[in-house]
């Protein structure tokens, strides 16, 4: 999440000062990314430091400093509204590395690991759309508030969506003796190749790193 | 007051070695003005537990009551009675009747419960009026859009004086913003009183839930305990 440009978003609109911009940006967000006024300063600093934003100057110091976007902040503002974030490279996600993990630890049954965590998505899924419910039927202000939890919602269902199709490929996979076999063989292979590099659990993720020629 | 109870219900279908265990001793309790989400991947036995719980399907062994009423011991015309008077369903791809207005796609089961057509086209607007549909009534499925249609069969599904909805993955093939809709408008059935059961893979339909209930080759796997409220979720903030 970027202050910085959030910020820059509401001077857009014209001059604010700082208690303004928080109390601005936590209404625009539904109120709930909480911000403290402290971080509101710093980032007002910096902004003004490489010239993004200019203030009223030090006589007038604390809530009565007002704060103005340059042309320069406004062009940062468009190219990083249009600049697609980095989604390039696979992040280092500790579930798939706890479902990996509970593949290879003897006695654990990667399905029950799969549903503990499956329903506690769907439990915090349930509380998002209680607030839905809630606060954002029928209500134009609440647009953001409905965007904030729309963002979370499919975040956590992608996440759901991919324990679901985990499941469903290790269960194929064990139903289908030959090939488990076949990938067992494979994986000794591999693990031999890179038994001095790798630890076992965190092996397919090199894999799949080399073959998005990725790099670390 | 428990609308559908269902005690160690199981279904198997085939003898031998094709026996197949479609339910296995599923437990199953909703209580007038609560929806249960059921979630399960395909094959897991959903839309079998929908169908039994609607009287469609005999289970193989097992108890099941729709509002206090044991399934079993009911004769075939109680039964279709029960269906007609209690139980509403909303099928996936809506099952409108094509030759008839959306009033008269809502008022046939009262119709064929032996309401008069007046009455019946009274309760019929009143529901489709509910939804949002009032102007629609005269239209047919077909210059219906599909957020819509469904609309016209949530309206059919709890006309008159149903106590339990079932859908089976109701959104169909709607857009997640009229998806939303229709589980909202299932949501607000709940609150004036209907019990309901949603079969749904989809973890974003589930979650209008009160309680999410997983199915796993036949069996209930586990379900989800009740939420926290929604302030737990915005004093903490995600990303902190």
């Amino acid at each position: 999440m970027s202050v910085r440009h959030a910020l820059l978003a509401l001077l857009s609109e014209g001059p604010k000062y700082g208690l303004q911009l928080r109390e601005e940006f936590e209404a625009r967000t539904g109120e709930v990314w909480p911000l403290n006024v402290g971080q509101v300063y710093t980032t007002l600093q910096r902004l003004e430091r490489d010239g993004l934003v200019e203030s009223d100057g030090d006589d007038q110091a604390g809530p009565q400093k007002g704060f103005r976007i340059t042309a320069a902040g406004a062009q940062e503002l468009t190219a990083w509204l249009r600049t697609p974030s980095d989604l390039s490279s696979p992040p280092r996600d500790e579930l798939v590395m706890k479902v990996l993990v509970a593949l290879r630890v003897p006695g654990t049954s990667v399905r029950d690991v799969i549903q503990v965590h499956r329903r506690y998505l769907v439990e915090l899924m349930q509380q998002w759309t209680r607030i839905k419910e809630t606060e954002v039927e029928g209500s134009e202000s609440d647009v953001s508030l409905g965007l904030v939890v729309d963002a979370e919602l499919f975040r956590l269902d992608a996440v759901v969506r991919w324990l679901d199709a985990a499941d469903s490929r290790i269960k194929r996979a064990a139903a289908e003796p030959v090939l488990a076999e076949k990938a067992t063989a494979e994986k000794a292979t591999a693990e031999k190749a890179t038994a001095e590099k790798a630890t076992g659990t965190t092996q397919a993720v090199p894999r799949v790193r080399r073959r998005l020629g990725a790099r670390k | 007051m428990s609308v559908l109870e269902m005690k160690r219900v199981s279904r198997t279908y085939g003898v031998g070695a094709a026996e197949v265990h479609a339910l296995h001793d599923v437990d199953l309790t909703v209580d007038a003005g609560v929806m249960v989400a059921v979630m399960g991947p395909s094959g897991s036995g959903k839309s079998t537990l929908l169908t039994i719980a609607g009287s469609l399907e005999e289970p193989s062994s097992g108890e099941v009551r729709v509002c206090g009423e044991e399934l079993t011991k009911l004769s075939r015309n109680a039964k279709a009675r029960l269906r007609r008077r209690s139980i509403g369903y909303v099928f996936q791809d809506f099952n409108l009747l094509p030759g008839l207005t959306a009033a008269e796609n809502v008022a046939l089961p009262l119709e064929l419960d032996g309401v008069s057509a007046r009455k019946a086209r009274i309760a019929a607007l009143a529901s489709l009026d509910e939804l949002g549909l009032g102007e629609r009534a005269a239209s047919f499925p077909d210059q219906l859009s599909g957020g819509e249609r469904q609309r016209v069969a949530i309206a059919r599904a709890v006309v008159g004086e149903r106590q339990l909805l079932l859908a089976d993955e109701p959104s169909g093939a709607l857009d997640s913003v009229n998806g939303e809709g229709v589980m909202r408008l299932i949501h607000a059935a709940c609150k004036r009183g209907v019990a309901a059961v949603v079969v749904t893979h989809d973890a974003q339909l589930a979650s209008w839930a009160d309680r999410v209930v997983f199915l796993r080759d036949g069996r209930v796997t586990d379900q989800t305990l009740p939420a926290p409220g929604p302030e737990s979720l915005l004093t903490q903030g995600p990303g902190q």
